[in-house]
């Protein structure tokens, strides 16, 4: 793990706990989404290598290379290592990816050399389910066979769960996310360091998620209620330091691209 | 050797009612216009197989041309859900498909057995998620260190069907940017389709450039903007609007069909 300063936000100091303030938009002007992308943003500061799908993981990366770490290498599961977009893609394959990558190389190679051997550091991933052990279900509600929501299934997430050696579950917190059982495990959550949500930060602690960090104005209560399992509540509870003004500026600057 | 046809040919003479097809393109070069000829010329009961079955296969199989699906991700990228994929598994609309789902990583695997032609690919993955319990994958102990391992087995379809930059006058083909699993899927199948953008007096080796030679195509056809609204690099870009737009468009059963008869089947291939 970085020792760096801003490298995990769980790790961040708790000033911004003397001015709590309500969650959604706050009085200095950013929402809870954005605080999310500013904290996953935060996680990648020193560390090598990034594996992220589309969205909000892939805005949070492109972040950390204009705030926190220039030199991360962002791996997208299409093949392309070391892209550098300038806009943030709206699909793992655009064409600016290959166009900016270090190098470009096929699925199988990337699954078979780079992700399944731990070449690549850090995961991002999202799911429409996450447990108490932070597996993650992306394949169906419901029942198999009969499911209320079939949702796009795998892709690559059990593999890069598996051969990352960080995993950071990016999600929206509520009960329909923060299930006690998934109604399918498509990926095992062995690997997750980190579930950062936009009501704060959960770990693992002896295997189960543990609460560790609230966003600013946010209680453990809020968060217990959006939670589908009582949840564990770490002893010292850390509080997100507020967006600063660059980052702020630079994530507006970056998705207006 | 391959021969260099018109795309409605190349359809006819490589793809049969029943088939198992894979139309191959992660992301980049997905062959709409090979898909939408196949389409035009009715064909059913097809075995589809294509890692993200993206806004093609929502198409193919919401005019109801497939009886099975192989597949690793079913979304739109990006954008969400596809709404035809949702509407044959939830409520068997137009018609009940059979699935067959996996990891990428297992997708690619069977890719590269069937290339190989080997019987299975070993790999990590599919233990302790419920994927095992409802897909062909079985477990494997390595005969040198005792590990135990998951085995996947080969994908050879009877077609597949790639997209290309451009193939030269004895259907040698090369593409670039992000290459997918296209030429794993071309050695894998019995018979396969290229489409390209153009056609070359000599192919120019390009940093890489992956090149797939003639002798192992079957047929080849010129379809300029073959892949929108994915793209071909440096040739296409993609139609990120459309996708969005596709979103909209398939919601709905009746727009859908409207829209597929408007713009694919009402059509002539170029």
């Amino acid at each position: 793990m970085s020792a760096l300063p801003g490298g995990s936000a769980a790790a961040a100091g708790s000033a911004a706990a003397t001015n709590p303030q309500p969650p959604g938009r706050s009085s200095s002007g950013y929402d809870t989404g954005e605080l999310q992308t500013i904290v996953a943003a935060r996680s990648l500061a020193g560390k090598r290598s990034c594996f992220i799908g589309v969205g909000r993981p892939s805005t949070a990366a492109l972040l950390a290379r204009m705030v926190h770490n220039p030199e991360l290498v962002l791996v997208y599961e299409s093949g392309t290592i070391g892209a550098k977009p300038f806009r943030v893609p709206l699909s793992i394959g655009d064409g600016e990816l290959a166009q900016t990558a270090d190098f470009v190389v096929s699925v199988p190679e990337m699954f078979n050399y780079w992700i399944g051997p731990g070449r690549v550091q850090v995961a991002f991933l999202g799911a429409a389910q996450v447990d108490r052990h932070a597996n993650l279900n992306s394949t169906v509600i419901g029942e198999y066979a009969h499911p209320r929501t079939r949702l796009p299934g795998a892709g690559g997430a059990p593999e890069i769960a598996t051969g990352c050696a960080e995993v950071v579950v990016i999600a929206p917190h509520g009960k329909r996310t923060f299930v006690e059982q998934l109604d399918f495990v498509t990926t095992r959550g062995d690997h997750t360091t980190l579930v950062i949500t936009d009501l704060g930060v959960l770990e693992p602690r002896d295997g189960e998620l543990t609460l560790t960090t609230l966003h600013p104005g946010v209680t453990a209560e809020q968060v217990q209620d959006a939670t589908g399992w009582e949840l564990r509540v770490a002893d010292s509870l850390a509080v997100s330091p507020e967006p600063t003004d660059h980052e702020l500026a630079a994530l507006r600057e970056l998705v207006s691209r | 050797m391959a021969q260099l046809v018109s795309l409605p040919q190349a359809i006819t003479e490589a793809v049969r009612d029943g088939d198992s097809v894979a139309l191959e393109g992660f992301t980049h070069l997905i062959p709409f216009a090979a898909g939408h000829e196949l389409l035009r010329q009715g064909r059913r009961e097809l075995e589809l197989i294509r890692m993200t079955p993206d806004l093609l296969y929502d198409q193919m199989i919401g005019v109801g041309a497939a009886r099975k699906l192989v597949f690793s991700y079913g979304g739109n990228p990006g954008v969400g859900s596809l709404h035809r994929f949702r509407d044959v598994v939830e409520h068997g609309w137009p018609n009940p498909i059979e699935l067959e789902e996996h990891s990428h990583a297992g997708m690619a695997n069977r890719y590269a057995a069937g290339a190989s032609k080997l019987p299975f690919m070993v790999m990590r993955g599919y233990a302790g998620t419920d994927l095992v319990a409802h897909t062909n994958v079985k477990e494997i102990i390595c005969p040198f260190t005792g590990e135990r391992l998951t085995a996947v087995p080969a994908l050879n379809p009877d077609v597949a069907i790639v997209h290309a930059q451009e193939a030269d006058h004895d259907g040698n083909v090369q593409l670039w940017g992000i290459p997918g699993v296209q030429k794993e899927a071309v050695l894998a199948a019995s018979r396969s389709v290229v489409t390209v953008e153009r056609i070359v007096d000599r192919l120019e080796p390009r940093p890489g450039g992956v090149v797939i030679p003639g002798w192992e195509i079957d047929f080849v056809a010129h379809a300029p903007g073959g892949s929108q609204p994915s793209y071909a690099l440096d040739v296409t870009e993609r139609d990120n609007d459309f996708y969005r737009e596709w979103d909209v468009i398939s919601r709905d059963r009746e727009r859908f069909l409207a829209w597929m008869d408007a713009n694919v089947i009402g059509k002539v291939a170029a």
